[in-house]
Order: structure tokens, then C-alpha cells, then sequence
């Protein structure tokens, strides 16, 4: 099974990203063969809805389980869509999210902020 | 604009036929206020309200015999029965209107900027486009003066179906001058609404915001290449005026000066229309409307 979770850089061993949508990049860990990996966040820099577009690349990496802090109603309405786990994360290191998560620590994200900042509005 | 004879003699002689936007950036600097005195003083005007996210020029104008048209754009439908899941659709949107998850395709109405494109690429011809209202524009009548008004429904993040709405009545040949009262700031919604007029007019206030504001509306007329000039408000006599100081720097015309005046805001507070309760008042924006012309000339 895979996990995503939005990180804020493509290094080995990443911070968690605070915003979903605009986070720089993903990794994407394999709970089976314990490899994880990075993938490039093409939505980060789009004037408008960002989180609409992450949520599809999440969606696309077939991942099942999304580790986050935030999260907005569009995105979330694509994700939940897609039957994909949403799980509440902490700020630090993503690995220490995933170990979080494996051992049954992380509770379910329970809010979901207003979606479209305006950026780029009309 | 080339006129012969001199525009004094056009006004004295009867209504001349020209659109003239009213900005200022920052909110609350007297755009409005300018605006419905402005149509007032001149001879049979028409009035237009663009600023759609709150428009208030009805309160001074109080137009009669009002006739509402629903505003609606395109947004995209997609039957399942017949998408494929390609995506091509989301891979064309650049507003991430779209997305696609599991086996269905969702649509974000409000994020949609009602292009088309979509339906137009849709290999399967799953995607159809339907009619979303909103808002409306209200036309009516105050006195001499034609009034257009522009309001979008809560809750929408985009105006500017319904700003171009409201200014499709500029193609229609029609005597008098229009006013068209912009919304504030300078971005799409602004550029809309100034987009196919002959002269701007610029209201600034003596605070330093303002001067900020104005400095980029300058900006934005000066790209369009409008000729413009600015209305000091709220104008106190021997005071320092950053927006002043500004327009003597950059050798902009100055076409009119409002004091801050008691008389003034109380008529506004109670949306009075001041040319019409006072004389000076009238008197100060016939020199305005005449230093408009004259500028525009």
C-alpha cells in the first residue's frame, strides 16, 4: 500500500510541507517493499486552484493513505472521491509522520479549510 | 479625441457623446460619489455601476422602473455514461476546474472560467455546457440620467461576465456621456470596465494608501493608454497632500479638487446627491465635468 504526504523539498529525507496544494513536492512511501519516493508537485505555482490539481496527482500515484496538516474542501472533495485515507500529520519530518502512522498514531483529519484563496480570481 | 469646436462650446451647446471610467485603486476615496455627481450635472447621462461585489450608486440615484436581466455563464456537465476517463479535459483546464477520481469526473462551477474548452476536446463528446446564473444587471431611470447596475450573487468569486454585460450598452449609440463607476483595485475586474472608454478619471484621497493606489491605476491607464486625470478628495486647503505632491512629480493634470467638508459627507451619509441640494456643490462638479472635457480635448 502507498502512502503520500506532501513534502517541502526533494531531499532524502524531506520536511512535511505545510500547505497541500502548494507544497513543492510528494513522497510517496511503499509500505511493501519500504522504498520511498519523491515526485514533483506540477500544481505548486498555478494561479488558481492548486489543491484541485495536487489532489489529482495524489489521486494518479494510486497512493490509498495521505498524511497531511491541511487540507481545502475542493481537494478534499476529489480525494474522498477517490477513497483515499485522510490522516491528521505534525510538522517535522515526513519520515517521522509515516512512522507515526504505521504504528497507529495519527487520527484522521478532522478539518477542512475553505478551498480557492482567490488567487487569480475572474 | 479631436474636437472642433473647442469643448466649452459643446457643452454649452448640448451633450457630447464619450465614456468616462471613474477608479481610484484603494476603496473609499469617493469613486461613487464622484460618479452619480458627475451624471447629474451633466445633460442626460447614463450611469453605470461596475462594481458588481457591492454596488451602492443606486442608493444616491434611487432609479425608477427598473427592469432586471439574469446574467449566466456556461459551466461544464459530463455525462458518465459516456466519459471514458482520458482526462483530456483536466489536462486542458488551466483552472483546475476539473478533476477526475475513481470513475467520475467532478466540476468545480465556481472555479470554472467558462471557455469551452473542455466540451470542445472532449474526445467522446461526454461534456456538455449549461447555464450557471450569477447575478443580474438593473437598468432604470433617475430623473435624466440611465442607470445600470451590476450585482453578483454572494457567494461568486467572479464579476466580469457581468461587468461585460453591463457594458454592451456602450456599442449601442445613445446621447450623453456615460459614467461608469469602477469597482476598486486594478486587476481584471478594473480593466474590464475601462477597457473601451475615452477618458479615466482618477479619485484620490491625501493619505498615503491612496497615493500608493493611485500610483498603480496610473500604471494601469497609462498601459491602456487612456488619458486620465485625477480628482483630489477629501482635499484640506494648505494641508500637506501626499496624492498632490504625487500628480505635481509626475506632471499629472489635476481636474478637480473636493474639500473635505462637513456639508459634503453629511449630504453623502444620507445618500443625498450634493450638485442637487447645493449650489456650490453643483458648481464645483460643472468645473470638474467641464475640466474633464476640456482635458480629454
Amino acid at each position: 500500500m502507498k502512502i503520500i504526504i506532501p513534502v517541502s523539498n526533494n531531499s532524502e529525507n524531506p520536511d512535511i510541507a505545510e500547505s497541500l496544494g502548494r507544497a513543492s513536492h510528494y513522497m510517496l512511501y511503499d509500505t511493501g517493499t519500504r522504498v520511498s519516493n519523491i515526485i514533483p508537485n506540477p500544481a505548486k505555482d498555478n494561479p488558481s486552484g492548486a489543491g484541485v490539481k495536487a489532489a489529482q496527482t495524489i489521486v494518479d500515484t494510486g497512493a490509498k493513505v495521505l498524511l497531511t496538516i491541511r487540507c481545502g474542501n475542493r481537494a478534499y472533495e476529489v480525494l474522498n472521491g477517490a477513497g483515499i485515507k485522510i490522516l491528521s500529520a505534525f510538522l517535522g519530518k515526513a519520515k517521522e509522520n509515516i512512522d507515526a502512522y504505521l504504528e497507529g498514531n495519527l487520527l484522521e483529519l478532522d478539518t477542512v479549510h475553505e478551498g480557492n484563496h482567490r488567487h487569480g480570481a475572474n | 479625441m479631436n474636437w472642433t469646436p473647442s469643448t466649452r462650446e459643446i457643452i454649452a451647446t448640448g451633450p457630447t457623446e464619450m465614456n468616462i471610467a471613474v477608479l481610484s485603486g484603494k476603496g473609499g476615496t469617493g469613486k461613487t460619489m464622484v460618479s452619480v455627481n458627475l451624471a447629474k450635472v451633466a445633460t442626460s447621462s447614463t450611469y453605470i455601476d461596475c462594481d458588481v461585489e457591492e454596488p451602492n450608486g443606486h442608493l444616491y440615484l434611487k432609479p425608477e422602473n427598473l427592469i432586471r436581466e439574469e446574467v449566466s455563464v456556461l459551466v461544464p456537465r459530463c455525462d458518465p455514461n459516456i466519459c471514458n476517463g482520458c482526462r483530456e479535459c483536466v489536462r486542458f483546464c488551466r483552472f483546475n476546474a476539473l478533476a477526475f477520481s475513481l470513475d467520475r469526473l467532478t466540476v468545480f462551477s465556481d472555479m470554472c472560467h467558462s471557455c469551452g474548452g473542455c466540451s470542445a476536446i472532449c474526445p467522446q463528446e461526454a461534456i456538455t455546457e449549461h447555464p450557471r446564473m450569477i447575478g443580474y444587471v438593473e437598468s432604470g431611470q433617475s430623473g435624466d440620467v440611465c442607470v445600470r447596475t451590476g450585482v453578483m450573487n454572494i457567494g461568486e468569486a467572479a464579476g466580469l461576465p457581468i461587468i461585460t454585460r453591463l457594458l454592451q450598452s456602450l456599442s449601442v449609440p445613445k446621447k450623453g456621456i456615460t459614467f461608469i463607476d469602477c469597482p476598486p483595485g486594478s486587476s481584471c475586474s478594473v480593466m474590464e470596465s475601462i477597457k473601451n472608454t475615452d477618458f479615466c478619471v482618477l479619485v484620490t484621497e491625501p493619505t498615503v494608501f491612496g497615493t500608493h493606489d493611485l500610483d498603480l491605476v496610473v500604471e494601469l491607464v497609462s498601459i491602456l493608454d487612456k488619458p486620465f486625470g485625477v480628482i483630489l478628495n477629501k482635499n484640506i486647503e494648505g494641508e500637506l497632500n501626499p496624492s498632490e505632491e504625487y500628480c505635481l512629480k509626475k506632471n499629472i493634470p489635476i481636474i478637480g479638487r473636493i474639500p473635505f467638508d462637513r456639508e459634503l459627507s453629511s449630504l453623502c451619509s444620507e445618500a443625498r446627491i450634493a450638485s442637487e441640494e447645493s449650489a456650490r456643490f453643483k458648481e464645483l462638479f460643472q468645473n470638474v465635468l467641464n475640466n474633464i472635457l476640456e482635458t480629454a480635448g
